[in-house]
């Protein structure tokens, strides 16, 4: 088996929801259906509703379940851009982070190309933090008034930061701006409460937590508008439509309750195998840059299962490969086109160049992971490390001498 | 051997890995991004750089069980290959970017980075083979099929990047047989279209991609006698030996089509002539290298008889050949001399001749002048 650290990308199905969706999956009937079927999968829908709502600390019909956490983003995003706008055609500001997830960023931008929308990149600090200074500065004297949402993930998937999403609630709740933000990193790992939090809407995604892949939230205030991206039978509180994956919510909500129930335990216990990581990878290489808040300092700016890397020279497809060989899976971190490592817009956003950004590797832990995926790791990093160096920067010219290097 | 096996998603390169998973080798396949922004599905005839082409290596390697990476080499590619392209056109040059991608992506920044990471050879689908010697030097030989042979593509491969080549469709007798092969491996490549054209001009059309990358400005049309024949709108836009689009006003004496001779871009000109005078029987190479060891004579400064191809898909013709050392800014290089004893038609400065002995890749240089024995130098 290797060893596992990119459970950002995707984390391991827990016991209690492969439990939950293999005692649910053989049993058929459509949660819309009228007759006995119909409504045994509607009482497992609706039990799994009020589950994840509880988990995630909102009222039950606040939950409007999605095929996942890309689909919940352009749901809030699109959603609350048109309505807002149909309600307010001055409104066509949306102020946004600029380390977004794709999910986010590209809807964003998509808004931008084809709906009139104008986006505001809110900067972010060396560490990964979004500026408040910034997002001041575009409500204040009257800036608000044209500003239709405000979208801010709760926690980076690439560096880990935990951004502050209740001081940006704080900042625009004044003006009635509805606040998203993608917490599809942080819900069930760090504390994420939808009521406390004040958000107008908020992500979640099944399989970061040990659900199944297709599966997961919108959050939605029940005072907030919200136009609806994909139409048809109107399951989900008339806004969002498709026959709802029984087995699949089942499941989300049987990983919600076990990472919430043991959200205090296993917080700790990961953050102390991400302090090995830390410590492991300075000691064996001391260039090596941690990125993101330094958990240090900060413990609680810092998701528990993050740890994240530059490593100067090398590229961080190679450190990738060589793990990968050496049976250890890990991830560049940022988002690919193709399979096509590009240089992560986090980094480039906090600041680093795209020399600096290419040599970028993020380990990622969750609730499968030991102590002996740490020492597995520990023992192929220095010669992954050494070789990736060797193999320098293929952007950088080839040192083998040719006809035209004459 | 841990080989590393570049597949573009062809079926050429799908079989070369496939037969080196067969010889024994541990194969990792790798997918080489040369764009920065690849498209999703391909079109027309290009064989590579789409997201579509990726995914087809992608399945090849899956149906081989071979690891598989997408290796991002799209700057390199930008500045050593497309920039290049731009650079030579803009010079009144014709380059071949094919031999430049093999010279400097895939056989230098992939192959170097596969030996950093511990691969001993970087395997390619080209049709070409490598000869090693008792003593483990290699040399390079035309494919089986010398209709489908690339050697020339592969003639600026020096002994050092030969050393770490693999070319397992070398001694395949026909295309057919491959695509046959991956037929019968269940590779979803079998039926896929050869590709064409350059690669990273999708629609063909190399003039219209180059006049927006490079200024072109008004300027004369000349004749084999200096004399102004016509008016043209870029001189980059034009190849030797081309005969179509001069829109010239001053017919030729005799009557008969005229044809580019000559392009010169610092004084912005274009030179027309008769066929008879694209007949080019003398060859001035530079940046010379050598396909393995070089052969005696090249240390001598001897005459040698040898095959001369000046083109990807061209007829070799007898020649002779020698070299001379010339000190160019206090470094010593190599100037290659070649007499054609056929003349060649349609060679333009910068083309690439590559010579052969037998079936040999000797060396390649690329053609810094080309004129013909029986004509006085053009005014």
């Amino acid at each position: 088996m290797p060893v596992y650290l990119d459970h950002a990308a995707t984390t391991p199905i827990s016991a209690p929801a492969l439990a939950a969706l293999t005692s649910v999956i053989t049993r058929s009937g459509n949660p819309s259906s009228l007759h006995g079927s119909g409504r045994r999968a509607r009482a497992t829908v609706e039990a799994a509703r009020e589950t994840v709502a509880l988990a995630a600390g909102a009222h039950p019909t606040e939950v409007i379940f999605t095929s996942g956490g890309t689909e919940a983003d352009n749901l809030a995003v699109k959603g609350l851009f048109w309505a807002r706008r149909d309600a307010e055609p001055g409104r066509t500001r949306i102020l946004v982070s600029s380390v977004e997830h794709a999910a986010v960023q590209d809807t964003v931008e998509w808004l931008e190309k084809h709906e009139g929308a104008e986006a505001v990149w809110l900067p972010v600090d060396e560490h990964g933090t979004v500026s408040l200074d910034a997002l001041k500065k575009e409500l204040d004297d009257g800036g608000a008034n044209t500003v239709a949402l405000v979208t801010c993930m709760w926690a980076n998937n690439e560096v880990g930061t935990v951004q502050p999403i209740a001081e940006i609630v704080a900042l625009v709740e004044p003006y009635g701006i509805p606040v998203h933000s993608d917490a599809v990193q942080a819900f069930g790992s760090i504390p994420v409460n939808f009521k406390e939090s004040g958000l107008a809407a908020m992500s979640i995604s099944a399989h970061k937590i040990g659900g199944t892949v297709g599966v997961g939230a919108l959050l939605l205030g029940r005072a907030v508008k919200l136009t609806p991206v994909q139409h048809g039978g109107g399951q989900e509180r008339t806004v969002r439509s498709g026959t709802l994956d029984t087995a699949g919510l089942a499941a989300f909500a049987a990983a919600a309750t076990d990472v919430t129930q043991n959200l205090a335990k296993e917080n700790l216990r990961i953050a102390g195998l991400r302090d090995a990581i830390i410590a492991a990878v300075r000691h064996a290489v001391p260039e090596a840059v941690l990125r993101g808040v330094d958990p240090a300092e900060y413990p609680e700016k810092r998701l528990p299962g993050n740890a994240h890397f530059t490593f100067p020279g090398c590229e961080g497809d190679s450190l990738l490969f060589l793990l990968d060989m050496a049976g250890v899976e890990s991830s560049t971190g940022s988002a690919c086109t193709a399979g096509v490592p590009r240089p992560s817009h986090v980094l480039l956003a906090m600041g680093l160049d795209e020399d600096t950004a290419r040599g970028a590797q993020r380990f990622s832990l969750g609730h499968t992971s030991s102590l002996a995926d740490v020492e597995a790791f520990v023992a192929a990093l220095p010669q992954a490390h050494a070789r990736a160096k060797l193999a320098g920067m293929a952007a950088h010219q080839s040192s083998i001498q040719t006809a035209s290097t004459q | 051997m841990r080989v590393l096996a570049a597949m573009s998603g062809g079926v050429d390169s799908a079989v070369a890995a496939a037969r080196a998973v067969d010889a024994g080798h541990d194969v990792v396949g790798v997918h080489l991004a040369l764009s920065r922004m690849p498209g999703t599905l391909r079109t027309g005839s290009r064989g590579c750089c789409t997201v579509e082409d990726s995914n087809d290596a992608w399945r090849a390697c899956d149906k081989l069980g071979i690891p598989y990476y997408v290796w991002d080499f799209s700057e390199r590619f930008k500045e050593d290959v497309v920039q290049d392209f731009i650079d030579e056109y803009a010079a009144g040059r014709t380059p071949n970017p094919c031999m430049r991608c093999n010279e400097r992506i895939k056989f230098a920044a992939l192959l170097e980075k596969a030996i950093a990471l511990g691969f001993d050879a970087v395997c390619t689908g080209h049709y070409a083979k490598v000869i090693t010697d008792a003593d483990g030097n290699p040399e390079l030989h035309r494919a089986a099929d010398w209709a489908k042979d690339q050697s020339y593509v592969l003639g600026v491969l020096t002994h050092e990047q030969l050393k770490h080549s693999m070319f397992p469709l070398a001694d395949t007798p026909s295309k057919a047989e491959v695509r046959a092969e991956a037929e019968a491996r269940g590779l979803s490549v079998a039926k896929k279209p050869d590709s064409h054209d350059i690669c990273f001009i999708s629609d063909g059309d190399t003039a219209g991609w180059l006049a927006e990358k490079i200024e072109m400005t008004d300027g004369d049309i000349v004749d084999e006698t200096g004399s102004k024949v016509g008016g043209h709108t870029g001189a980059n836009q034009f190849t030797v030996g081309q005969r179509r689009g001069l829109k010239l006003g001053t017919p030729a004496a005799d009557g008969k089509p005229r044809f580019v001779l000559e392009i010169r871009p610092k004084e912005n000109k274009v030179v027309v002539g008769p066929h008879a005078l694209l007949a080019i029987d003398e060859l001035k190479g530079i940046k010379v290298s050598w396909a393995g060891l070089p052969i005696a004579e090249v240390a001598t400064g001897a005459e040698f008889d040898c095959y001369a191809q000046v083109r990807a898909h061209g007829d070799p013709v007898p020649a002779r050949a020698f070299v001379t050392e010339v000190m160019d800014d206090g470094v010593s290089r190599q100037s290659l001399n070649v007499t054609l004893e056929e003349p060649l038609r349609g060679v333009a400065p910068g083309q690439t001749v590559v010579l052969y002995q037998g079936s040999r890749v000797l060396g390649q240089a690329t053609i810094d002048s080309a004129r013909s024995l029986a004509r006085p130098e053009i005014p």
